[in-house]
């Protein structure tokens, strides 16, 4: 079981409070865990990463286990404590514009 | 007895403002996706509960909404959450927030470039949409003007997009640049008379025109005269805010450009300058009196470096003659320390017998004048800077 926090806006846009949870099969990491995302909520795509470019939006992060994971490849296993369940995967929106 | 609903998109959220014919009293309905920066609500003529919403955020993205109760629930037309995202082929789905040029052999343009404010060539990106037009006959289809500019069409209700190549590949595209707000296509005005025509305008590139529905497009910019660009008369480069029309006459065009109020006579193939006796000729906003094709509204501004009404006072303009002679209509409205701007679509009328007149202020004021602007009074006044504002006339 994969653990996620969301941004407050994305929440409102996906209609769900608290964290998501989600089942991945095979390796855990950035890509998996937002394309399950994705298939559980079609309405976060394109919000988090680039519908074509799969790239993360500019201003979003993803954290774990205390460290930004924002530049690590989207391929590259998460900790395993996210794999684990132990400690869910932030995303987090930059603080910039007010 | 008649009603109205007026649209109202702000910087963080959306309203909705519903009175009875008389305009006097107001029920406040928001903010619907409160934090999210709404550019442009819309009601379908051909089912007025079906109203779309161009919902965005610098961190998100864009996201489409749409509601089919008059606004008391959205949804987001795509996918629908536990269902698959990709087609009988294993292909992605259009999704309602996917925007994405046209650049295939079959229908589309190469994704080629524009001018940046530096005067170097930038390939288009997509940003945001500024502006949603739904048709005015099928409840499906509807129209979205997008920055980086380029026209999309959905005929499925808003689910998935598909851009009408032909504006951005006609081959002026390299002189278009961005105005202050970006490389925006902010206004698309369909033809009540004539379904194949279509007009649009960008920011700062002009005004354009298709007669085929869509396929191809030609610029309608002769007689725009902008100091302010190496060759005051190009055929592209103009910095267009607004165009409105009188649907009795979709061949005259009234527009507000960066400077000077304009008008066609011959649905953009020339234009004159009619700013008249205007105390200044710079503004965004423009529109037209519902009954009166020869009525038409500004807001004056006071300059292109200061974005707010002359003398502190905030103050509409009234044409009955099509331009050139201009009235002050000022009673109810701010006449003193008043600094906001109106922006390019936060101006709207009404049906009703007598034409209510709307417009919203990035002070977050939203002002109505229930007798064709004589008098004025604001509906709400606090409301977040507001981005837009429609109303729809409901029986």
């Amino acid at each position: 079981m994969i653990r996620v926090i969301l941004p407050p806006h994305l929440r409102g846009l996906a209609r769900i409070s608290g964290e998501v949870e989600l089942e991945i099969a095979g390796h855990v990491t950035q890509r998996s865990v937002l394309d399950a995302l994705e298939a559980r909520y079609p309405m976060l795509s394109g919000t988090i990463r680039d519908h074509i470019t799969q790239q993360r939006r500019p201003f979003l992060r993803f954290f774990a286990c205390g460290e930004d994971l924002s530049h690590e490849q989207p391929d590259a296993p998460l900790p395993d404590a996210i794999a684990s369940g132990a400690e869910p995967l932030l995303i987090l929106g930059a603080i910039a514009g007010g | 007895m008649s009603k109205v609903r007026v649209l109202v998109g702000t910087r963080k959220g959306a309203f909705v403002l519903t009175s009875d014919g008389k305009r006097e009293r107001w029920d406040v309905s928001g903010p619907h996706f409160a934090g999210w920066e709404i550019y442009h609500m819309k009601g379908s003529t051909a089912d007025p509960n079906r109203l779309f919403a161009s919902q965005c955020s610098g961190w998100f993205g864009q996201v489409i909404q749409r509601s089919d109760d008059g606004g008391k629930t959205w949804t987001q037309p795509g996918t629908p959450p536990g269902e698959s995202t990709t087609g009988p082929g294993g292909m992605p789905k259009g999704e309602s927030n996917k925007f994405v040029y046209d650049d295939s052999k079959e229908t589309g343009k190469p994704l080629t470039t524009h001018q940046w404010y530096d005067g170097t060539q930038k390939p288009w990106a997509f940003k945001r949409v500024w502006h949603l037009e739904p048709s005015l006959t099928d409840p499906d289809t509807v129209y979205a003007g997008v920055e980086d500019a380029a026209i999309f069409r959905s005929t499925d209700g808003g689910k998935s997009w598909h851009e009408l190549a032909g504006l951005r590949g006609h081959g002026t595209g390299p002189r278009w640049q961005p105005g202050a707000g970006g490389m925006c296509l902010h206004t698309i005005i369909l033809d009540p008379k004539n379904p194949k025509r279509i007009f649009v305008a960008i920011s700062a590139a002009g005004a354009f025109r298709t007669d085929d529905g869509g396929a191809t497009w030609r610029p309608i910019n002769k007689g725009l005269y902008s100091k302010y660009i190496p060759e005051p008369t190009a055929e592209v480069g103009h910095c267009v805010h607004r165009i409105a029309l009188h649907p009795s006459r979709p061949d005259v065009l009234f527009m507000q450009k960066h400077w000077d109020v304009m008008r066609t006579d011959n649905a953009g193939d020339s234009w004159q300058k009619i700013s008249g006796n205007l105390p200044t000729d710079f503004g965004f906003v423009i529109d037209v009196h519902a009954h009166e094709p020869e009525t038409v509204y500004v807001v004056p501004i006071k300059s292109d470096g200061e974005h707010f009404p002359l003398d502190g006072k905030l103050r509409v303009y009234r044409s009955r003659s099509g331009g050139n002679e201009w009235e002050e209509l000022s009673k109810g409205l701010p006449l003193r320390d008043c600094y906001v701007n109106v922006l390019r679509d936060a101006m709207a009328v009404d049906a009703l017998d007598k034409c209510g007149v709307y417009f919203g202020t990035t002070g977050g004021q939203v002002y109505v004048s229930p007798d064709a602007g004589d008098n004025w009074a604001p509906i709400v006044r606090d409301l977040p800077p507001v981005l837009s504002v429609e109303v729809q006339t409901l029986a």
